[in-house]
């Protein structure tokens, strides 16, 4: 029978999600399971909600998506990053394409997609109960999965990339990735997102880390959408002894990003460095919310985001840091800085230490300024145009965050995309 | 060279300038003195483009051309050249980077060929020996945990970088001892010429001993109320400067 009766976008968002089977289900069927009676009860989140209050969902909520399983690989070819000999791992409209990626005999490193992923495989990961309705749609519908896994003691010198391209209208992608670094092996993983101008996309990407005893991993997560596409990440790290993670967020671009990093100390004696920047244009849209849990003694964790907001653009930054009871000679530094370029440009930007252990050494700040004009003016008087003096500013602001990238094609390649988008000095 | 005329700037609603003439001939050197808040630095901060003042009444000719009419950056590609008198410190910024963008900008402005990576660095080389500052640039940021005296020497060598023909020194020697005193001065003479004219703003007749001017001038409120040569400026070192503010007034009477 036909009704007239307004569907409420959060149901239209599961009979969506609900054509696809989750690529989770046989692994993680209780996740699964969990997340379903989540997602009955969640409701897509508004600015009432503490955690969403400057990051509205009302266009999500308002467009029509749908889970699109094509292997269209047009656009394949902007994802390349120069220069850059790595395992390639392709995602498109959030399915895993291994026709498009080239999983060659590494050895030490196991590449397992969708049913090939067991639950033996998943089980030292710690998916999160969903913290809000897009993370349970993400694990209900999660369109394929990746499981990458370095064995023990192996350092895998070939970095890894993981592309996720979305080129259908409309499409709603829900990849998950697993990476497993077992003890002493340590590995560098670059996973880029990338889009289509006037191609509406929404992208829920999870994320699960995990890091044994004494392994090593870098992280970088480059965001290179389009303004059409909407995106939102939920990375899950978990470390334990010894362990040490390098996470780095770049936004280079993209119009609506919501980034949610929660990093676990499990363990003694870990090193844990959380590093983005964002340069958001027009009426673009950047949220970082980062979540630090020391929660064992002698670790240290150190965090550094920055950012540059153009025109109308906004920007979130809420980092939480936990210290628990037993946490003691806990280092914890929290910075975020920001610069408002935009008259009309907002930034909402809160730190949040909560620290239960009393022998520790804690810090964090944060700055919200607008363009130096007197250094502005210093290098116009040198002869400078204004935009060549802007550019360098920039460079040199958001340099020491680009600087904590370690692969160094990785950092290049970031560079010569935010000098082509005229952003930074070259 | 640069010819000012009746010119009025303000700050804030605040007049600063208040009818102020000046013409500097190629090759001269001017000094110019004046007690606290004459309007010295102003004048060298509406010369060199500066936003917060407003240029009320007058005009600027330099080389033939409205500078009033020019932005910051032009002015200094077409020659003129102020050395600040608090250099500005620009965390991130490498020295080496600002400079060759600067003088990249500046050549082709000018219309010269842009420089090879190898006579970059000559020309770095030759100019840096000028202030004394030779292969001490290269890895630091612009001014940047820079002692006193490396700020007013680095501004001497962008100065010598960009090779203009009116050099504007804006109290170059306030703060600095003796010895960076001399080094600043040697810079600079060495930059004198027949075509390259300087303004130098100063408070204290010592620098003149080191640059020795064609002319001083006295600035008080606003405007030139006295000129002569440099033993103007010994007598205002021993005579102070209320003897001139009683002439200006026994004049506006």
């Amino acid at each position: 029978m036909e009704t007239t009766t307004d569907i409420r976008p959060k149901d239209k968002m599961i009979a969506i999600s609900e054509s696809a089977v989750s690529a989770l289900s046989a692994a993680l069927p209780e996740v699964v399971a969990n997340a379903k009676a989540q997602l009955q009860q969640l409701d897509i989140p508004t600015t009432r909600n503490e955690e969403w209050k400057y990051t509205r969902t009302t266009r999500i909520a308002a467009e029509s998506w749908s889970i699109k399983n094509d292997s269209n690989t047009s656009g394949l070819d902007n994802t390349i990053i120069d220069n850059l000999d790595a395992i390639r791992l392709v995602f498109i409209n959030g399915f895993f394409s291994a026709e498009n990626s080239a999983i060659s005999g590494v050895e030490g490193l196991t590449v397992l997609s969708n049913e090939n992923i067991s639950s033996e495989n998943l089980k030292k990961f710690n998916v999160p109960t969903p913290a809000n309705f897009f993370e349970a749609l993400q694990q209900v519908s999660s369109t394929s999965a990746l499981y990458i896994s370095v064995e023990k003691n192996r350092a895998i010198e070939k970095p890894v990339h993981i592309v996720h391209l979305t080129n259908a209208p409309q499409a709603l992608a829900l990849p998950s990735v697993f990476v497993n670094v077992e003890s002493s092996a340590s590995i560098n993983i670059t996973e880029s997102f990338h889009g289509f101008e006037s191609t509406k996309t929404l992208t829920i990407r999870g994320l699960h880390i995990n890091v044994d005893a004494n392994a090593k991993i870098e992280f970088n997560k480059v965001q290179a959408e389009k303004d059409e596409q909407f995106h939102i990440s939920l990375d899950n790290v978990n470390i334990a002894n010894d362990g040490r993670s390098n996470f780095n967020t770049l936004t280079v671009d993209g119009g609506w990003i919501r980034n949610d990093l929660r990093i676990s100390l499990d363990g003694q004696n870990i090193e844990a460095n959380l590093n983005g920047f964002y340069l958001p244009r027009g009426k673009q849209l950047i949220d970082n919310h980062t979540k630090v849990d020391h929660r064992f003694p002698h670790c240290n964790s150190n965090e550094l985001y920055k950012g540059i907001l153009f025109d109308q653009s906004q920007g979130v930054f809420n980092g939480k840091v936990y210290v628990r009871k037993d946490a003691q000679k806990t280092n914890a530094y929290q910075n975020n800085a920001n610069v408002l370029v935009g008259e009309d440009a907002q930034m909402n930007t809160k730190p949040e230490l909560e620290i239960y252990a009393d022998d520790v050494k804690c810090s964090h700040g944060t700055t919200t300024g607008q363009t130096d004009e007197s250094a502005m003016f210093y290098l116009r008087a040198r002869g400078l145009s204004e935009d060549s003096a802007r550019k360098l500013l920039t460079t040199a602001f958001i340099n020491d965050v680009l600087n904590k990238v370690e692969n160094e094609t990785v950092r290049t390649h970031i560079i010569e995309a935010l000098s082509q988008k005229g952003l930074l000095y070259n | 060279m640069i010819e000012i005329k009746n010119l009025h700037a303000r700050i804030d609603e605040k007049e600063i300038l208040r009818g102020l003439n000046l013409v500097v001939k190629p090759g001269e050197v001017h000094a110019i003195m004046g007690p606290n808040g004459s309007g010295k630095s102003t004048l060298a901060s509406v010369l060199a483009g500066k936003e917060d003042y407003e240029v009320t009444e007058g005009s600027v000719e330099f080389n033939g051309k409205d500078l009033l009419d020019m932005a910051p950056e032009i002015r200094a590609r077409e020659g003129l050249f102020l050395a600040f008198q608090y250099p500005v410190e620009i965390p991130g910024v490498s020295n080496m980077n600002f400079i060759k963008a600067a003088v990249a900008e500046t050549r082709e402005h000018r219309g010269l060929p842009a420089l090879s990576a190898k006579e970059f660095l000559q020309l770095v080389n030759e100019k840096s020996k000028l202030v004394e500052l030779d292969g001490q640039l290269t890895n630091r940021s612009v001014n940047e945990g820079f002692s006193g005296g490396e700020k007013k020497r680095n501004e001497v060598f962008q100065m010598a970088m960009l090779d203009p023909t009116l050099g504007i020194l804006d109290e170059t020697d306030s703060g600095l001892d003796i010895d960076a005193l001399r080094i600043v001065a040697n810079g600079v003479n060495a930059m004198r010429s027949p075509e390259r004219s300087f303004v130098v703003i100063t408070h204290y007749q010592r620098l003149l001993d080191f640059i020795v001017p064609d002319f001083v001038h006295v600035l008080y409120k606003g405007r030139i109320v006295k000129s002569g040569t440099k033993e103007l400026a010994l007598e205002l070192e021993e005579r102070g400067y209320d003897w001139i503010k009683e002439e200006v007034a026994a004049e506006q009477a």
